[in-house]
């Protein structure tokens, strides 16, 4: 089942606002609950981590990672045109969120 | 009903992939000429090579059937001083031709189409393409002749420029006795069903549905002898390898590089997705020369985020169709007809500018409309049945608003020159112009690499593009008969295959339209309107980030969406290239589409030459070219094609 | 991990909806006072109801712990002029903001926040929001008073008003023993989850995740009395019919109607989709009367075409932070700081900035110099200020996690050389909204109107105070009155029409539908406009209206939520062109331009325009600027049973 490749339609652009550690998150779905616009629904599988489903509507408040209970299961992730960028004022090195 | 949604409702489950998944698998072939791109100009190398004589193998992202920027249609033959009832010579018409379009001109390609246009014109007919008007549906329109029943249009019809010549307007400007008579007017739309149906009767072995990855150097090594080429099937995932004796580059495009919108009105762009620019990054990569790549213009035309290109009335080519506001007042513009000699609106920024200052003052009220109700009903006629009915993504504009009620004798269709988003300054067009280098045989600088149509620089349109293919497939052919079949090397085959499947190991991470626009936003920041050392420096740094962090995410579902995948490896690829010329070229130049604010200035001897870079050793050497370096048209032209037997005779 | 993809992949179907579907059942609700919008107004203003002993009943589209444009946080508590280290009197102060604000502002709501805001931060501290430095981790910062700990912002320092004050650049401008010292710095993103727990202690009956789709009135008259509202479940797709004594409106936006942009960069906007404008269209639709619709104006920040609002450091209020070129050079900017008292930049200093940079006198690319800072004032803008605002908290913990130091980096800026909005995107008005009386009670009785909702409103606090004060009339009110007469017919339509796309699973969705809106707007109603455009405009939405609605499909509830405030955006663009073709005139202090009438009219400039739906006809009336007579008078005349900070 694994290997069944799917007719999809194309992956909705940007697609993962938060990265989830399925071996750290306990499925608690305080960031369902959080986010204001259903960004997630419940995982059908009590305790495991919640499903991504509309990725596109995220308005990057960070609600769900700032109140997620579980230290490192769940990690912010800013799409790539919006990754913010800084600079060493001593060095001139110009750096930019991975 | 057909949406992917319907069926999952109805099913249950996702449609699964309807075609075999071969990740992995290989496919090896043995050619003479193997041609990438099955466009207009592959198509037409595809069969000059194959009557030549040589064996070909064909890549094509699509189908060859109506794939391309061409596969819809074609309204315009340009540049086709050769027929019969042109007013100018073919070898002046070439200079003028070139003298016009400036310095960064491509004038061994002119030539060539110069000289050979019409003969392919006629082949065309030969294999069944319409090129004139036998049933006599366009009696009466000017331009018409007939005796041969040729149409003639206006464009160039004065000087061999898209801008309005001194004059125009006033009466008796542009009288038809005096016209070049070097622009044909055809039904392109007929015409790539029947190159395919060629193609195949010649033995050309079409690996459709495969996009071309690289170009193979004899024994691995960068800038020597081509020896083949790798693809990827973009159905199956299946590898393909194709060992040639030599290859012609014939894809299109360097789209994407600057913005990328699929969301609002699709992928409505001058060219559809599949004219991603892979062929000039596969030259470079094989260290073929590139030129012209500094170049970025402000964008002019639709993208999603605007009109779809032409269903705007008299955006681009309503020929000869008076642009008119809510009045019925005549705009001052020129409309691409008789009494303008078929210039162009919208580059013109001092007309586009005198009529936004009327808008403001009262003097125009918006909105404006392509008053086709006001045209002498043949012309409408010749304008809607012909040339919209043939221009490529026009037809189905054609058949939707004549189905829908659009009458083009009473109708008049809205135009959003004004009332439509400007395109933003940070949206602009990569490398314009930009392109690979060749000789007087359409070679490269690698041996065995050809290139021809949009894939060469500062290319001309559709009959440049078919001129162009028709000379390198007889070139390549010739080469390959002259030689061996070089040696592949394996390892290089298995990089290339690993680089390629890559984004299949992977079922999570950024998909390929964040890649794109995530690629764009570097570009729109630091590549645009205003540039510097530094910012330049910003942007390879930033590329260099996104392809440490990245692209070792990218991943792709399907075979489909690998394509895509891969397309945006092309693009950052060909966006380093186009940041390391504009870096090089420390000037400011409208002719080259370049503004820097550390170099405000031009150097005029710097402007004399082409930038021309190429890989050694994956090092970017960069070389000065003087301009016009093709010597004598001329004296080139006939030098190199003393063996020319003109129009094909079976 | 964790993506929609990945779910399929591992169990070769994609998830069932997790929520049970109920389309077509129906939950009916009898309360008091009902609060539409579970932001920042609806939360205050039903611990406010609930405080005066009504029985509240509250819709929010989405939880309300952290729900709304202030549910991620707020860095600012503005115009406190009540507290004790003001130098302002609060009804002057109130007076002197209006002026400062222009003719079009809410004197009504102002003089509320003016007079309340004190009193309604320190009920926020009650309840446990923090308000003070009491941990100590910001002594040295400019501002910050050692004794009571509070931390007074630059803002409004020298004057009312975002512009900057003439002398702004001379030596020794703003001085700490000058300050008016009416804004105080929070600590926003702990207050949310605290009003949610406040709210369900009260006993007020929350409606999470339900959209509120109509207003009722009594007996199904459009301008009758409102008894009660529907509302949709976003999840599982059950209609709600709440009837109350008394309804408070305190939704929020104006919605995306020139653009949405969700491939870019998804939603990401000053507001999420959630905030929608729907609630001035309810209240229009039931008859109440509203104002200030005709403005619009070019579109300035964010939108997924740019970079996320803030990250682009200094785009907006990145507080005291000088903005530096490549090589280090100060711009002549404002930066919200002491040294401008906490002004904005206007288009001419802008301007100027972009010229220099054409004349290479600056060099690309601009930078937020925290580097340059000193070190208490970087660390209180960056770990107070930033940390605490709406979605700025994220930034900066990715960012601090991601390396970046605040007192030796500097972030980069995109003012000039990120995208300039192109003419063609406009923004509708956060100024348009609901009319109101000194009661905060709109043209309707039984229906009360808080926060972003009403006409002019402004910021985070002025949603507060204004929610707690239409709580508290709203409660009054409610127990003067009985239930009123709900409209079975008037409910059966609404149910029919929120219900459709859920009906048909082919033709356009939400996105396509929005987008389509969005372009009549672009090409009509933007840089150009006209009688002629205008009405072309109206004609296509009614094309829209016609041949595009009735195939909105939605295949869950949540999408159907989507789709409903799509048609919301289709109402509000209608409302926004009805109150644009009635002004004939251009006037840059309404927003607005017209070709065919580019003068202003200063007579009629000196009136709102207002309109209401009568018999679904929109009349027009027009009312004097100021209506709201003497501030000080009316609210004290309204208010004299005002007890203060609640005492529990």
């Amino acid at each position: 089942m694994a290997d069944k490749v799917f007719a999809l339609p194309n992956v909705q652009t940007p697609s993962v606002p938060v990265k989830i550690n399925p071996d750290k998150c306990i499925g608690c779905n305080t960031c369902v609950e959080t986010c204001q616009i259903d960004v997630f629904i419940p995982n059908p599988k009590k305790g495991a981590p919640p499903i991504i489903l509309h990725a596109e509507e995220c308005w990057y408040c960070g609600c769900c990672a700032t109140d997620c209970p579980t230290p490192g299961a769940m990690e912010f992730n800013w799409p790539l045109p919006l990754k913010p960028r800084w600079r060493n004022k001593e060095t001139g090195v110009v750096s930019q969120l991975k | 009903m057909g949406t992917w949604h319907e069926y999952f409702k109805a099913e249950g489950t996702p449609p699964e992939w309807p075609y075999p998944i071969k990740f992995g698998e290989e496919s090896e072939y043995e050619t003479d000429v193997v041609v990438l791109g099955g466009g207009i100009a592959g198509c037409w190398a595809a069969i000059s090579a194959a009557r030549s004589g040589a064996k070909v193998a064909m890549f094509e992202k699509g189908d060859v059937r109506r794939s391309g920027a061409g596969g819809p249609g074609c309204d315009h033959w340009c540049n086709v001083p050769g027929n019969p009832l042109s007013r100018v010579e073919p070898d002046d018409w070439a200079i003028q031709e070139m003298n016009s379009l400036g310095d960064f001109s491509n004038g061994i390609g002119i030539q060539i189409q110069c000289r050979e246009d019409y003969d392919t014109l006629l082949e065309m007919e030969q294999m069944g393409g319409k090129i004139r008007d036998d049933k006599d549906e366009f009696v009466g329109v000017e331009g018409r002749d007939p005796e041969t029943k040729l149409m003639f249009s206006p464009r160039y019809s004065v000087d061999g420029s898209l801008a309005p010549a001194e004059g125009w307007g006033k009466p008796g400007f542009n009288p038809p006795e005096k016209r070049n008579n070097t622009v044909i007017r055809i039904w392109g739309s007929t015409f790539k069903p029947i190159l395919k149906r060629e193609c195949k009767k010649l033995g050309v072995n079409i690996i459709e549905r495969t996009m071309a990855t690289r170009i193979l150097n004899e024994n691995g090594r960068q800038g020597a002898r081509v020896v083949g080429a790798t693809g990827i099937n973009a159905r199956t995932g299946e590898f393909i390898i194709v060992k040639a004796k030599a290859a012609i580059i014939a894809t299109s495009g360097s789209g994407f590089v600057y913005y990328f919108d699929s969301e609002h009105g699709g992928i409505s762009t001058m060219y559809s997705r599949n004219q991603t620019g892979d062929g000039t990054v596969m030259a470079w990569k094989a260290g073929a020369k590139l030129t012209m790549m500094e170049c970025s213009g402000a964008s002019r035309f639709s993208g999603g985020l605007r009109h779809k290109w032409y269903t705007g009335g008299g955006d681009a080519s309503y020929e000869n169709v008076p642009l008119v506001d809510a009045n019925n007042k005549r705009l001052p513009a020129p409309i691409q007809g008789w009494e303008d000699g078929g210039a162009m609106f919208s580059p013109q920024a001092r007309i586009i500018a005198q009529i936004r200052e009327g808008v403001k003052h009262g003097e125009y009220k918006l909105p404006f409309y392509g008053d086709f109700a006001a045209m002498k009903p043949e012309e409408a006629h010749a304008t809607w049945d012909l040339m919209l009915n043939e221009e490529s993504t026009t037809k189905v504009m054609v058949k939707t608003m004549t189905e829908g009620g659009f009458d083009k004798y009473s109708d008049q269709i809205m135009n959003y020159t004004l009332i439509e988003m400007q395109p933003s300054q940070q949206y602009r067009d990569a490398g314009s112009g930009g392109g690979i280098m060749t000789d007087w045989d359409l070679m490269t600088n690698v041996e065995g690499l050809f290139a021809a149509g949009m894939s060469t620089y500062s290319p001309g349109d559709h009959s440049y593009a078919a001129a162009t293919g028709r000379y390198a497939g007889r070139k390549a052919a010739a080469y390959a008969k002259r030689v061996e079949q070089g040696e592949i090397s394996r390892e290089e085959i298995d990089r290339e295959k690993k680089r390629v499947l890559a984004p299949t190991k992977r079922c999570g991470g950024i998909e390929w339209k964040e890649l794109n626009v995530g690629v764009n936003r570097v570009m729109q920041y630091f590549a645009s309107e205003f540039k510097n050392e530094e910012m330049l420096n910003l942007a390879l740094e930033e590329i260099a980030r996104i392809e440490e962090n990245a692209v070792p995410q990218l991943f792709a579902l399907d075979p489909h969406k690998l394509m895509r995948s891969l397309e945006c490896l092309s693009i950052i690829e060909y966006a380093k290239i186009a940041l390391n010329a504009m870096k090089e070229r420390r000037l400011s130049s409208p002719k080259l589409r370049i503004e820097r604010q550390d170099y405000p200035d031009a150097d005029p001897e710097e402007l004399k030459n082409y930038l021309a870079l190429h890989l050694e050793n994956d090092e970017i050497v960069f070389e000065r070219i003087p301009i016009r370096f093709w010597g004598n048209m001329k004296e080139q032209y006939e030098a190199h094609n003393q063996d020319y037997t003109g129009v094909y005779k079976g | 991990m964790g993506t929609w993809h990945d779910y399929l992949k591992a169990a070769g179907t994609p998830p069932e909806w997790p929520y049970p579907i109920k389309y077509g059942e129906e939950t009916e609700v009898e309360t008091d006072v009902l609060v539409l919008g579970g932001g920042i107004a609806g939360c205050w203003a039903a611990i406010s109801a609930a405080r005066n002993g009504v029985k509240v009943a509250l819709f929010e589209k989405g939880d309300v712990r952290r729900s709304g444009a202030g549910g991620p946080g707020c860095d600012h508590w503005c115009n406190v002029p009540a507290n004790p280290l003001s130098r302002v009197d609060p009804d002057e102060w109130a007076i002197e903001m209006i002026n400062a604000l222009g003719d079009y502002s809410n004197g009504i709501g102002i003089e509320i926040q003016c007079r309340e805001d004190y009193d309604t931060l320190l009920e926020m501290e009650q309840m446990g929001g923090k308000i003070r430095d009491d941990k100590d981790e910001f002594v040295g910062a400019e501002g910050r008073d050692p004794e009571t700990k509070l931390m007074f912002s630059p803002r409004y320092g020298a004057k009312a008003g975002y512009g900057a004050h003439p002398d702004w650049r001379k030596p020794g401008f703003n001085p700490p023993e000058k300050r008016n010292n009416v804004v105080i710095r929070i600590w926003g993103s702990t207050f949310k989850p605290i009003l949610k727990r406040e709210c369900k202690k009260l006993g007020v009956q929350i409606f999470d995740r339900v959209m509120a789709t109509s207003l009722l009135n009594e007996n199904g008259k459009q301008g009758a009395r409102v008894v009660g509202a529907t509302g949709i479940n976003g999840r599982t797709g059950e209609f709600i019919i709440a009837r109350a004594k008394a309804t408070i409106i305190a939704t929020a936006g104006s919605g995306q109607l020139w653009n949405i942009d969700m491939e870019h960069g998804g939603y990401s906007y000053m507001y999420s989709r959630n905030e929608n404008g729907d609630g001035s269209v309810m209240a229009f639709k039931a008859g109440a009367t509203i104002t200030m619709r005709e403005g619009s104006h070019p579109f300035g920040i964010a939108s997924g075409l740019k970079h996320k609002w803030y990250t682009g450091g200094g785009d907006a209020s990145y507080e005291n932070v000088p903005i530096v070129d490549a090589n280090n050079v100060k711009l002549d900017l404002v930066t919200q700081g002491w040294a401008d008292a906490g002004a904005m930049n206007s288009p001419d200093l802008l301007q100027a900035v972009r010229d220099g940079v054409e004349s290479g006198k600056f060099e690309l690319p601009m930078f937020g110099d925290f580097a340059g800072m000193k070190p208490e004032e970087s660390n209180a803008t960056w770990n107070l200020m930033l940390n605490e605002e709406s979605t700025t908290k994220i930034m900066v913990k990715t960012m601090t996690e991601g390396g970046f130091d605040h007192t030796r980096d500097q972030i980069m800026n995109y003012s000039f050389i990120e995208m300039q909005s192109p003419p063609q995107y406009y923004d509708a008005p956060r100024g348009g909204g609901i009319l109101h009386d000194w009661n905060l009670k709109t043209t309707l009785d039984g229906l009360y109107a808080a926060g972003t909702a009403v006409f002019s409103p402004e910021d985070h606090s002025f949603a507060a105070s204004t929610g707690r004060y239409a709580g508290r009339k709203a409660a009054a009110y409610a127990k003067t009155v009985e239930l009123g007469e709900v409209c079975r017919e008037q409910i059966a339509k609404e149910k029919e029409r929120v219900l459709a796309p859920a009906m048909r699973s082919e033709g356009i969705e939400w996105k396509e539908l929005h987008n389509g809106l969005c372009r009549v707007m672009q090409y009509y109603v933007s840089q150009y406009k006209t009688e002629r455009l205008y009405n072309l405009a109206l004609e296509e939405i009614a094309r829209i209206e016609e041949n595009a609605v009735p195939q909105l499909y939605a295949l869950d509830p949540h999408k159907l939520m989507r789709s409903l405030e799509t048609l919301s955006a289709i109402e509000s663009a209608k409302i926004i062109i009805y109150a644009q073709k009635e002004r004939k005139l251009s006037s840059p202090k309404l927003g607005i331009n017209r070709l065919d009438y580019p003068e202003p009219d200063e007579e009629e400039l000196k009136k709102y325009l207002l309109m209401h739906l009568e018999n679904d006809e929109v009349v027009f009336e027009r009312i004097p600027i100021r209506f709201w007579g003497n501030m000080k008078e009316q609210y004290e005349a309204h208010n004299q049973d005002y007890t203060g900070v609640y005492k529990g």
